[in-house]
């Protein structure tokens, strides 16, 4: 059987779920005509015409306002940010409208926001950027950032199926480059379960997205001096699957908090602090983080590789961990 | 400040006619928007596809005559937003090929120092406001520049360049309204391309021009033929004049073509063929130096030589951008904050 790449699993997933529901719909810059810019919605227009596949001005706020107003008509809209470095145009609509709903007034607005993110594909400060955590810091939203194309069509689903506002970020570092066997069967992935990517021994990482495999890649190399490393793929970030993690670091006693995104105000410290809080006696060493330096994220290669983390971060710091 | 020089790069060439004659400002016109066309061909068909440039490459061919055009109506102290097709304005403001090629190819000879790529440059000395990526996200950005100049009491304007994709974003008529209000000196120049990526401008707007929004806002505005850098010229001198008499922002809309893709990956299959080859016709380099050998200011050797000194320059800038190092990592951290506090 072919291999499905992780792009290719989000389109089946979104495709999966325009099937089975025609409540569902897509909205965004050049997803229909042209099938996105990464090609994620290619062959939906011609399958689900233009009532359903909705090709948009340059209006991020209109998208997400539009996806939010569309939702209360009991439609359930999966809109999509041609870049995250853009979700910031349309910030107050997912923060201020979108998260708040239910809460102030009883609405759902069941939307998914679709956001391109990541970096180590050469595109400078705006178009690699990871901004989870001003969401994750959103009570209301839920954030998904899948790694494997399994999750990547299991999560996407389940996103759309759920009732509350959903912004699901797809690393584009991976769309293309890791693939692998999907059941022929339906099936969806529980939103808000992490899993254990690969089971360890002597310490964890817990991480997300395309850092999972700057950490399988450390990982591989740690196992050839003998230290076993446990990998916790988050795969939701808010809420955040806190058994998953606790009991992974009971288990190793020793943690190491993995992202891309920036380390000041990232999601790493959030973590260390319930890690801190919940499973302080376990511990045989300090917390560590690795995470990208306070800075934007630089476009020339040289620049660009010292600012994202890799596997040889991870290595360095796992084998001091291991020491300590 | 920096002094702005209004001339080429090539050895030996000066502007000395005044840009008053349309003979001069035809000699300078064509030169710039020669030298933008060659080093962005490059750009896209040599480098690109050479791996020499790894990031995003947006080019303005057949575009030409709207950055060159405005950008020869601005004086030296006008401020200038440039959008991503108009990078003929960094020539006009003295920044040199050799500084472009390298800004694209993230060596530390490039404006940022390969902290960005592409078009995404400014030097302030130089009067150029980098280009913000999102769309539009320049336009109030210019109002309040604009808002400044009068502040300050000075007589200079602000020039900000935009596609017609780029009205869809509320960023847009926010600033557009505030520096209308504000009355200040703001000319606003869009490239209607007619599409923003793969979106006809028929799924951006439901008027006809973009232009028609003007009178919603307050604001003078005119419809030029974009592919005219003569009409282009004038147009923005109107406009400039009108900004620096205090009379509030103008709005020039120039009808054009995106002969490309809309980036170097996209071979832009969605556009319909006979457009193509429509636009093709209009190029406005072909008009600029036709009309020039018709009106006998000057003859095809001489503009010969010039598209050879052209070709030259840009070899030789290719040359030295290449040569130019990559930035070191440990630049990484550096100039995230300033350390020092404001002195007055
Ligand atoms: C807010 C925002 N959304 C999406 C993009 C991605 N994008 C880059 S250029 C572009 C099209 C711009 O069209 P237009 O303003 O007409 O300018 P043109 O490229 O045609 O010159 C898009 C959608 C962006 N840069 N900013």
């Amino acid at each position: 059987m072919a291999l499905t790449t992780y792009v290719e699993a989000v389109r089946q997933g979104i495709w999966e779920e325009m099937e089975r529901d025609p409540d569902v719909f897509l909205i965004g810059e050049d997803l229909g005509v042209y099938g996105g810019a990464f090609k994620v919605t290619l062959g939906m227009l011609e399958r689900f015409g233009e009532r359903r596949v909705i090709d948009t001005p340059i209006s991020e706020s209109a998208i997400v306002g539009a996806a939010i107003g569309a939702s209360f008509m009991g439609l359930r809209p999966v809109a999509e940010m041609q870049f995250a470095d853009f979700i910031s145009c349309a910030f107050d609509q997912i923060v201020n409208f979108a998260a708040k709903c239910r809460y102030r007034w009883n609405a759902p607005a069941p939307i998914v926001v679709r956001a391109p993110s990541g970096g180590g594909i050469h595109g400078g400060p705006f178009h690699s950027q990871n901004p989870e955590a001003w969401f994750c810091h959103t009570p209301g939203l839920k954030v998904i950032a899948p790694a494997t194309a399994y999750d990547a069509k299991g999560l996407i689903k389940s996103a759309i199926r759920d009732n509350d506002p959903v912004i699901f970020f797809e690393h584009k570092a991976l769309y293309r480059r890791v693939k692998e066997d999907l059941p022929e069967q339906e099936y969806t992935v529980p939103i808000g379960k992490a899993r254990v990517f690969r089971e360890g021994r002597d310490l964890t990482v817990v991480t997300y997205g395309a850092m999972v495999y700057a950490a399988e890649e450390a990982a591989n190399e740690l196992a050839r001096e003998g230290i076993s490393m446990e990998i916790v793929d988050l795969r939701t970030l808010l809420p955040i699957d806190e058994e998953t993690i606790l009991a992974s670091v009971r288990k190793t006693s020793k943690a190491i908090l993995l992202h891309e995104a920036t380390l000041t105000g990232g999601i790493g410290g959030e973590l260390a602090a319930r890690i801190a809080e919940k499973a302080f006696e376990h511990l045989d060493g300090p917390v560590l983080r690795i995470a990208a330096p306070d800075c934007p994220v630089p476009y020339s290669p040289p620049l660009e590789d010292a600012f994202l983390p890799n596997a040889r971060k991870v290595i360095e710091k796992a084998r001091w961990l291991y020491h300590y | 400040m920096a002094a702005v020089k209004p001339m080429g790069f090539s050895a030996g060439l000066s502007f000395s006619e005044a840009l008053d004659s349309e003979a001069g400002l035809a000699r300078q016109a064509l030169y710039y928007m020669q030298l933008m066309r060659e080093v962005e061909e490059r750009i896209e068909r040599k480098l690109y596809r050479q791996g020499k440039i790894v990031g995003g490459v947006y080019v303005g061919r057949g575009q030409e005559a709207i950055c060159v055009g405005a950008g020869l109506a601005a004086e030296p102290d006008d401020m200038l937003f440039p959008c991503h097709r108009d990078l003929a304005l960094y020539f006009i403001r003295g920044v040199h090929p050799r500084q472009v090629f390298a800004q694209y190819m993230g060596r530390v000879g490039g404006l940022t120092r390969g902290k960005d790529g592409n078009m995404h440059m400014g030097d302030l000395r130089l009067r150029i406001v980098a280009i913000i990526s999102a769309m539009a996200a320049s336009v109030p950005v210019a109002a309040g520049a604009a808002m400044a100049q009068k502040y300050k009491g000075s007589r200079d304007v602000t020039m900000v360049f935009f596609g017609d994709g780029a009205t869809s974003r509320g960023d847009w008529h926010e600033g557009i309204n505030l520096a209308s209000v504000q009355k200040a000196p703001l000319v606003l120049v869009c490239n209607n391309n007619h599409y923003a990526y793969s979106t006809p401008l028929d799924k951006q707007m439901a008027c006809e021009n973009v232009a028609d929004r003007a009178p919603g806002y307050g604001i003078a505005a005119e419809i030029v033929d974009g592919n005219d850098v003569f009409a282009v010229h004038q147009a923005a001198r109107r406009a400039v004049r009108h900004a620096r008499e205090g009379r509030g922002p103008y709005l020039i809309e120039c009808k054009t073509f995106r002969m490309t893709g809309h980036s170097a990956h996209d071979p832009g299959d969605y556009v319909p063929k006979h457009l193509w080859e429509e636009w093709a016709q209009k190029d406005p380099i072909d008009r600029v130096r036709r009309r020039m050998i018709e009106e006998g200011w000057a003859v095809e050797s001489e503009l010969d030589a010039i598209s050879a000194g052209i070709r030259r320059d840009v070899d030789a800038a290719i040359e030295w951008a290449e040569a130019s190092p990559f930035p070191d990592p440990s630049e990484l951290l550096e100039h995230v904050y300033d350390p020092a506090p404001r002195s007055i």
